[in-house]
């Protein structure tokens, strides 16, 4: 191996290779995300809340100890945090300049686009069954630290429901990404443009509809509970066109233009 | 000022199946501004073609283009008449190395190549392989890219362009932070690239970097072609023969009373245009004195190179 021999690759031959599959782009995304100190740590930091979030609902004595109990307060450390990993997903190709390499070695662009996209919804979804498991766990443990009994009902509608959460915030986050380009940028907005207007649109009651209709943080409230009706989708459907779809567009489209640099 | 115009054959050579670099009226503008203007040229399969101008002359941004990071404001840039976004898999046909800077500062070196494999088809056994040819194998390997210095980089970057096995090497600057026996290292790996049928791009601010081992040269300064040409053409273009003696008068005295036209050359020399000879036995007819007689060769190239790219701060670099 350590032989270094002046054979610059083999003498360059003619065969015509094939485009990587989009699977392939999708497991080198996938990589991508945990072969990196920051990225790793995220993950961890994750896992962590999650199991943080397990023991104080366990040692807390009201709080309610059924399997969807449990299921659903583990999503809140994984919505806030893993759409942190879908932005760094896409900013750190610009912020490390990685961008060169990866589009040089895939010049369609919107082939590394759709797989990193497919990655976040991968990643949305791995952390949902972690949740899972932690709620298993925690459900496992309950009759030991408390007088609860073991309760596993849940619905699979519910589980459709938090999974369409999920993955709908991380790629909120890899729409902020690629709108603004910029890991510092992206973060910060990503949690303080929702959050400002959630209020803005609560204190001010001429804005209700806006509310009840754009504000994603509102309208994906009923989604961790079962029986969501139409206009609940509908009203979920419309806020995600704001916030993911509408940001997504335009940065798909500015990278399809920007000049890699 | 001097300016050659030689537009090289593009008709690639007959015997050889190597890929065709073909860069054709390309114009980039940004808003106002031109970053470059109708530059044409071509690299034969089996040749290094080195792409010489000063800093900011528009050499990064042609070869953004020719690598699809940049769209071109009008012109083309192929390879055997594909755009670089058409190749099925492009960095199996097309080793490109741009800026060896650009590569994420928490992922080891072999990471980095892991994922550019994965995206290839190419198996771990090729990294391995490519970690040895560029003399990264065994530690260095192993240590995050934030620790490795330029020369280092630019060695992974060579080695991200070579794990496709590509027929061709687009490199913009890829001596920078090497040191002296990095770049004698990099020519004859270039050097066996090139002679096995592979076409070579690499540019460089600095001449003699490319000097020793391009067939072709294209100075490119303001964002246009200055000159180009094989190396020979150049440097035929620039000839004479320098002279030095201790009496600077006298000797041009002596050479125009033999009717051999002077210049002025690098410090206190002349440059005369006639051949070695000739400037030899019209010193001795006027008996004056020589204490250096040879020809102006390279430091005609480098004099080309300085004149083209007009710009006096080059110099120093040039002759660093």
């Amino acid at each position: 191996m350590s032989t270094a021999t002046l054979d610059a690759g083999r003498a360059p031959t003619g065969t015509a290779p094939t485009a990587p599959s989009l699977l392939r782009l999708v497991r080198v995304e996938l990589r991508k995300s945990y072969d990196t100190r920051a990225g790793r740590w995220l993950l961890i930091v994750i896992g962590l809340a999650v199991l943080a979030v397990v023991a104080i609902s366990l040692f807390v004595e009201d709080a309610p100890k059924r399997f969807t109990d449990h299921f659903g307060i583990t999503q809140l450390p994984i919505s806030i945090l893993l759409p942190v990993l879908g932005i760094l997903l896409v900013t750190s190709e610009w912020s490390q300049r990685t961008a060169m390499t990866t589009f040089t070695l895939v010049p369609r662009r919107s082939r590394v686009l759709v797989a990193k996209v497919l990655a976040a919804t991968v990643l949305a979804v791995l952390g949902v069954a972690v949740a899972a498991l932690a709620s298993v766990l925690a459900t496992v443990l309950t009759p030991v630290f408390s007088d609860a009994e073991r309760d596993w009902d849940i619905t699979a509608a519910l589980v459709g429901q938090v999974l369409v959460v999920q993955v709908v915030s991380v790629l909120a986050g890899v729409a902020f990404g690629m709108l603004l380009l910029s890991s510092p940028l992206a973060i910060v907005l990503y949690f303080v443009l929702p959050t400002v207007f959630t209020i803005l649109v609560s204190l001010i009651s001429a804005l209700d509809w806006v509310r009840d209709w754009l504000d994603l943080s509102t309208t994906s409230m009923p989604l961790f509970e079962d029986g969501v009706d139409a206009q609940g989708w509908l009203q979920f459907g419309t806020s995600v066109g704001l916030w993911v779809a509408l940001p997504m567009l335009l940065g798909w489209v500015r990278i399809q233009r920007s000049e890699i640099a | 000022m001097i300016t050659y115009f030689r537009p090289m054959c593009a008709a690639g050579w007959p015997g050889q199946a190597g890929v065709m670099i073909t860069i054709e009226h390309l114009t980039k503008r940004y808003g106002a501004q031109v970053a470059v203007s109708d530059v044409s040229f071509a690299c034969q399969p089996g040749t290094v073609t080195g792409f010489l101008g000063p800093n900011g002359a528009g050499k990064s941004t042609t070869m953004r283009a020719l690598v699809g990071l940049a769209s071109p404001t009008s012109g083309t840039a192929t390879f055997d008449g594909k755009h670089y976004r058409e190749l099925p898999n492009a960095g199996r046909q097309v080793g490109v190395l741009l800026d060896a800077g650009a590569q994420h500062a928490g992922r080891t070196g072999r990471e980095t190549l892991t994922l550019a494999a994965m995206v290839l088809g190419v198996g771990h056994q090729r990294v391995d392989e490519v970690l040895g040819l560029v003399g990264l194998a065994g530690r260095p390997a192993g240590k995050r890219l934030g620790n490795y210095s330029l020369g280092m980089r630019q060695r992974l970057g060579l080695a991200t362009a070579l794990l496709g096995d590509p027929q061709v090497l687009v490199l913009d600057e890829p001596a920078n932070g090497l040191d002296p026996e990095g770049i004698f290292w990099m020519r004859g790996l270039l050097r066996g690239f090139a002679d096995r049928g592979g076409t070579v791009l690499l540019s460089s601010h600095l001449l003699h970097e490319v000097e020793a081992v391009a067939d072709q040269l294209v100075v490119i300064a303001g964002g246009r072609i200055a000159a180009q040409g094989s190396k020979s053409e150049l440097l035929a273009g620039t000839g004479g023969t320098l002279v030095r003696g201790p009496d600077r008068a006298l000797l041009a005295k002596a050479l125009d009373a033999a009717g051999i036209s002077v210049s002025s050359g690098p410090d206190d020399a002349l440059v005369a245009d006639a051949d070695a000879l000739a400037v030899g036995q019209a010193v001795a007819a006027a008996g004056v004195v020589l204490t250096e007689l040879r020809a102006a060769g390279g430091a005609g190239l480098e004099d080309l190179f300085r004149s083209l790219t007009g710009s006096s701060h080059q110099v120093q670099e040039v002759q660093a």
